[in-house]
């Protein structure tokens, strides 16, 4: 199945829709404004009626997978049941009509949403503090960082680098550049955990923080997390934690516990805001009381009484986006947090451990395990076992996405070769566990007997693999001006 | 509970096929020092229960109706068609991760490509990018790109840009040892020049003007543009402006206290390869079939890593989709015909507003379109006496500016009906 673009649908003398007239005696912007601002040429835009509109977009929706219709699970991305009660209270008037720049008195009930979340999510991670600004967790991160630098400013330090493990996720180390911390990275050891004797040897009075994911981004539980802690702090130096992994420890154990001093969170990973196919997310990032007077402005306060919002920080990093972070998000983890309790986010993340380590020992022997277990709610396979076969983890991927499965995460974290990378997250029954086992079961066997239609994956899908080469080449002609068409748009043929 | 989907039967044939006998078993890892005995939160609610106490929280909110809103300062009230709504709550778009298996994912990556598609076409610019988070790091972003095309280190901000917009750009510069000057005035050190059309106040701006000033000392010029202006306006691409960035909220998304909107960038071609965050490009399988990528991800911070263009991973996708159905929905013509009835209607409004005693436009000589500055005894009286009536007035825009002391920003758009034009007046006499 294929759609054409809507531009390609276009038609010049399709209906459009029906609009209210001024109902006011005023001259029109040609009237009155001089020509040099007007605009010359209307903008290309398509032309289609309301009932062709809505058929395009649902025939696009038939060709995406998600979350409501298939398993997916994406390591690291944490893709569990998005629940309708939060939509339905994201929806409510008294939410979406909201504007940001009413008075405080008549936004009572917003703000109180944010500071009884913020209070949830200190309960949860063990901060003092949490900023609901950032938009998303990389904006969260680099925020995080821009905190450190402004604590160590503050004690007249320059702190200049920042460690990564060479595990963690991309975003890391950009947040750090992006903040100006020069990136050094600690390397992980055999175990998959990070070597106390290489973070020994990079520390200095020069890092101002190292950046860590505990559980790791192999599903590890960094055993060792609170001499890393000792060992950071004696030098100065803060512990930062990315929260891509919160799903694994929820009310069993709490990162702020562990030593670390600022951390974020995914709403829309660990607390069930949908991604949307690339956010809208929201990353809050929650700080011990040694960086809460840079937290980001505004900040909600409560004042006798009443919830305030606070400006006036003269330590502060100032805003990292424009209002008070991705409202309607909040809303929806507000709406998760009050439905599961403390009770159930505890059952939640327990589930999650226990889903990864079922399927984890149902798909061992099948694919290769370069970890020893348990995990935590994540685990790293490897695809090296099939590769005397010329099989590759995205051959095993796109088998899956031929059996009506979202593929892993492949080829991350870079530490494994052909890392397959599966988190199945508490909202998936054994039943759906036990049938993607027996897929992996089934695309191995293909491996043996038939790897080239395994190279040949995915059938029956809209489309098949894709050339990006051929994608990349095409831009590159477009951009040193050898190609008229842009490849990354849509462009009417000469 | 709610969510889980394991009966404790299940949990303990996971347990037994697993050999150990307990959850304690799988969190040996842990130290036991570390080791929670409960989270500090109250015990879950029923749906009902939850839904009733979210709802409590929302009545305590006080709505001011569409018609009745005339405050702006870059998140307005517009008709949202129902198309909107009906496509970004089908769970297959809203359920989705990242793209990142093409095969599987077509519906987000064509909805997008149309999103660049649509922008581009509305800047005038060649090429732009997957979506922002809002309007105020789309414009930090478009700095940053600047930044590193020129390798200069100095911007500067012309005008009345949203302040909050400014406080953005200097949070994300100062890490980077990027200076943020407001002035008129670049020099050669000057990365890019910063104008936002209409400005913060809703006045125009000599765009052409300011870029080729920029131009003439080397420096990039950043348009910060409202996409509903740019039915009527000259857009960046036709007075040369290197990157357009902006806020999308106008384009179909709900006020919702600030929140999610979307950003866009959008940039000459030249510029690409600065973009921030995803791209999604056609490609095609070997049956030739026609598909959708992202692509350029060598810019990217999943394979740059700290040497990535930006740190975007999730973006405002969704909402990219709905300012596409909205967009597409409208067409130009639509999008033409709400821009001038807003114009209008301001127009008419500050005409009459400007005929009350003490009140006078902030800037007489100025141009605008639908948000104007105009200058009222007291400011705070009057939003008092008209919140009494149930209608939003106006911005007051002192908080920001010292000058403009006594000046309130007031916006119209179609949701205003003429009717609602009269309250407001009425309210005032």
């Amino acid at each position: 199945m294929t759609e054409l673009l809507s531009f390609e649908k276009s038609r010049q003398n399709a209906h459009g829709p029906r609009l209210p007239e001024a109902d006011v005696e005023s001259p029109g912007p040609d009237d009155v404004l001089p020509r040099e601002l007007l605009r010359a040429q209307p903008p290309g835009l398509p032309r289609l009626s309301e009932p062709e509109i809505m058929r395009h977009y649902s025939r696009l929706a038939s060709m995406n997978y998600s979350i409501s219709e298939q398993f997916y699970p994406l390591g690291s991305c944490t893709m569990k049941y998005n629940p309708v009660a939060n939509e339905a209270a994201a929806a409510l008037p008294g939410f979406t009509d909201l504007h940001p720049y009413q008075d405080e008195e008549t936004v009572q009930g917003a703000l109180s949403l944010m500071w009884r979340l913020e209070q949830a999510l200190c309960a949860v991670v063990g901060v003092d503090r949490v900023t609901l600004q950032p938009a998303a967790g990389a904006h969260g991160e680099w925020t995080a960082l821009r905190m450190i630098q402004a604590f160590h400013r503050s004690r007249g330090e320059a702190r200049t680098e920042v460690l990564v493990p060479d595990s963690a996720h991309g975003t890391n180390p950009a947040s750090a550049a992006l903040s100006g911390f020069r990136v050094v990275e600690v390397r992980s050891g055999p175990d998959g955990r990070i070597s106390l004797a290489d973070l020994e040897s990079k520390l200095s009075p020069r890092v101002a923080a190292l950046m860590l994911t505990n559980p790791n981004t192999l599903g590890l539980f960094e055993r060792e997390i609170l001499d890393v802690a000792e060992i950071v702090h004696a030098t100065g130096a803060m512990l930062y934690y990315d929260g891509a992994n919160l799903n694994a420890f929820m009310g069993i154990c709490r990162p702020g516990d562990m030593g670390f001093d600022a951390v974020h969170m995914n709403l829309h990973k660990t607390f069930t805001t949908p991604h949307g196919g690339g956010g809208p997310g929201a990353g809050p990032v929650g700080v011990k009381a040694d960086l809460v007077p840079f937290l980001p402005t505004p900040t909600v306060e409560r004042m006798n009484g009443q919830l305030k919002l606070d400006f006036k920080r003269p330590k502060s990093i100032g805003r990292v986006r424009s209002f008070y972070g991705n409202f309607g998000m909040l809303v929806r983890a507000y709406t998760y947090i009050v439905a599961m309790g403390g009770d159930g986010l505890t059952q939640a993340s327990l589930d999650a451990v226990l889903g990864a380590n079922y399927l984890r020992h149902e798909v061992e022997g099948l694919l290769e395990m370069p970890h020893e277990g348990p995990c935590m709610h994540e685990f790293v396979a490897s695809a090296r076992n099939l590769a005397p076969r010329g099989i590759k983890a995205l051959d095993v991927a796109k088998g899956l996405l031929e059996r009506d499965f979202y593929a892993p995460t492949i080829y991350f974290p870079l530490v494994v070769p052909e890392a397959i990378m599966v988190e199945p997250t508490e909202t998936e029954s054994k039943a759906t566990l036990d049938a993607f086992a027996a897929a992996i079961k089934e695309i191995v066997t293909q491996a043996d007997e038939s790897p080239e239609t395994l190279h040949e994956a995915p059938h029956g899908l809209p489309v098949g693999r894709l050339d990006e080469v051929a994608t990349a080449r095409h831009i590159n002609a477009y951009l040193q001006g050898q190609s008229e068409d842009p490849i990354l748009r849509w462009k009417k043929a000469p | 509970m709610p969510y889980l989907v394991h009966s404790p039967e299940d949990r303990a044939a996971m347990l037994a096929a697993l050999g150990v006998s307990s959850m304690d078993d799988l969190l040996i890892d842990i130290p036991r020092s570390l080791r929670l005995s409960a989270l500090e939160l109250p015990a879950g609610l029923s749906e009902l229960e939850t839904m009733a106490q979210v709802k409590s929280l929302a009545a305590r909110n006080r709505v001011f109706a569409d018609r009745l809103t005339f405050r702006g300062g870059g998140v307005y009230r517009r008709f949202i068609p129902a198309a909107v709504a009906a496509v970004t709550s089908k769970p297959e778009f809203y359920s989705a991760y990242t793209p990142y298996q093409p095969e599987a994912s077509q519906g987000t990556l064509q909805a997008i490509y149309e999103f660049q598609t649509l922008i581009a076409e509305l800047t005038g610019l060649d090429v732009a990018n997957a979506s922002m988070y809002d309007g105020a790091t789309a414009v930090a972003e478009a700095a940053m790109m600047a930044h590193i095309h020129t390798g200069r280190n100095e911007i500067v901000v012309v005008g009345y840009l949203h302040p909050e917009y400014l406080e953005v750009l200097r949070a994300f510069s100062e890490g980077r040892g990027i200076k943020v000057r407001r002035g008129t005035e670049p020099n050669s050190k000057t990365a890019a020049v910063v104008f936002q059309q209409p400005d913060f106040l809703g006045l125009l701006v000599d765009a052409a003007g300011l870029t080729e000033n920029a131009h003439s000392l080397g420096a990039l010029a950043i348009a910060c543009v409202d996409p509903i202006s740019l039915a009527i306006v000259a857009p960046p691409g036709e007075y040369g402006a290197d990157i357009a960035a902006g806020e999308g909220q106008q384009l179909g998304l709900s006020p919702s206290y600030g929140g999610p909107h979307v950003g866009f960038i959008a940039c000459r071609k030249d510029l690409v390869r600065r973009l921030p965050g995803r791209l999604i490009g056609s490609a095609h399988d070997s049956a030739g079939r026609r598909g959708f990528v992202l692509t350029l991800t060598a810019r990217e911070q999943h394979i740059r890593r700290e040497r990535a263009s930006s740190n975007i991973c999730t973006n405002h996708s969704l909402c990219a989709l709905a300012a596409s159905v909205y967009m597409t929905y409208m067409g130009a013509d639509g999008m033409r015909q709400v821009a001038e009835v807003s114009f209008k209607r301001a127009h008419a409004l500050a005409e009459r507003l400007a005929a009350l005693p003490g009140w006078e436009m902030a800037f007489p000589e100025r141009q605008f379109l639908n948000e104007f500055p105009i200058r009222v005894p007291k400011a705070s009286a009057v939003l008092r006496k008209l919140a009494r009536k149930s209608i939003l007035g106006g911005l007051d825009v002192h908080r920001w500016f010292r000058e403009l002391k006594g000046v309130l920003t007031f916006a119209c758009t179609e949701v205003n009906d003429a009717r609602a034009l009269d309250e407001l007046v009425e309210a005032l006499a």
